[in-house]
């Protein structure tokens, strides 16, 4: 199995490439001490197996868990059992090791990796063309599509390589661009005030000169969208 | 107060000298860095980041066999996320301990 290691600690890497060099089956193909170079590494390569640390400053195992389009299997190494817990309501989860690392039962974790088969057997590659534009639209997260209720987005963030979706009660974050779900949403309900931010005009609470508050966020308004946006308001 | 050992290293390497040589250097090296960003975070009162440079150095308190030092900083990385301090001190006596045995190894 071709494999990768990721945690922002080198020693914890050192004593993963370690324990995968005692089983023959394994092969490391990179390490990473960070979730966002592994995501660029993903992006070109395939793997078979992902040691995945859970704590990691900035973006941590779980936030890297959650942008992946195809994820391979997954043994989670922490030094906390409960955040591996959460991670375990997906079934490319494995697996979870609690450091340090032991010989013997690091062996069992990779016995069961080399049982467990996906549970889906396909794999979504795109999300579908929406059939109703109006109302909702479908996202690919974690090879499920998740149907989202168009009325009930209020902002969507470019974040890199993907976007986070906030609605009024969930966050989603999917691969993808701001053109690309731009083009899906419908121009009555949203407007793209700023190169990273789509706002659904319905849900602003108030204007100041170069900023919006829509919910609790604060989001700003470049000065080229802001006659389009007072346009679409209206104003007593 | 109880001592750092290399029974895990050893463990781990099983006879190989290279490879316990090179986890002792990344210990060696990687130690003083973390136990430095500690300290600048915990003058600088951010507890969020104090508590990120603690999880980290807690593996290297586990990995050196001190069990119930490892206890100690587990359970100061829980009052750091109460945003309480309370046993920072004992903390640092562990890095202490931890600081003096790695230049002897």
């Amino acid at each position: 199995m071709n494999c990768i290691i990721i945690d922002d600690e080198k020693m914890a890497r050192v004593i993963l490439k370690t324990l995968c060099d005692e089983v023959n089956s394994l092969n490391v193909v990179d390490q990473f001490s960070n979730a966002m170079q592994a995501i660029k590494f993903l992006n070109s390569n395939e793997v078979d197996l992902i040691f995945l640390d859970i704590h990691m400053p900035d973006f941590n195992g779980l936030d890297f868990i959650q942008t992946l389009k195809n994820p391979p299997k997954i043994i989670l190494t922490t030094s906390d059992p409960k955040f591996a817990i959460e991670a375990f309501e997906y079934d490319f989860i494995v697996d979870y090791l609690l450091k340090p690392l032991e010989l013997n039962r690091f062996k069992k974790a990779i016995v069961k990796a080399e049982k467990k088969e996906i549970s889906s057997s396909e794999i979504v590659k795109e999300a579908p063309k929406t059939k109703d534009i109006d109302n909702d639209f479908y996202v690919n997260i974690d090879r499920r599509l998740i149907k989202i209720d168009l009325p009930s987005i209020y902002l969507i963030e470019a974040k890199g390589d993907y976007i986070k979706i906030k609605t009024d009660d969930k966050e989603y974050t999917v691969h993808s661009t701001l053109k690309k779900i731009e083009d899906k949403l419908p121009a009555s309900l949203f407007l793209k005030i700023h190169r990273s931010y789509i706002i659904n005009i319905k849900k602003i609470i108030d204007i100041e000169d170069n900023s919006v508050l829509i919910k609790k966020d604060v989001i700003p308004v470049s000065r080229s969208k802001r006659p389009e946006l007072m346009k679409r308001l209206d104003l007593l | 107060m109880e001592q750092p050992n290399l029974e895990y290293i050893n463990q781990l390497a099983r006879g190989n000298e290279s490879i316990k040589n090179e986890l002792i250097d990344v210990i060696k090296t990687e130690f003083p860095e973390e136990k430095q960003e500690y300290l600048e975070s915990f003058q600088k009162q951010e507890y969020k980041k104090i508590e990120e440079n603690v999880h980290r150095l807690k593996h290297k308190i586990s990995i050196l066999g001190l069990e119930k030092s490892y206890e100690i900083a587990n359970k100061y990385e829980h009052n750091l996320r109460e945003s309480s301090i309370e046993g920072a001190k004992e903390f640092d006596d562990i890095l202490q301990v931890i600081s003096a045995y790695i230049e002897t190894i």
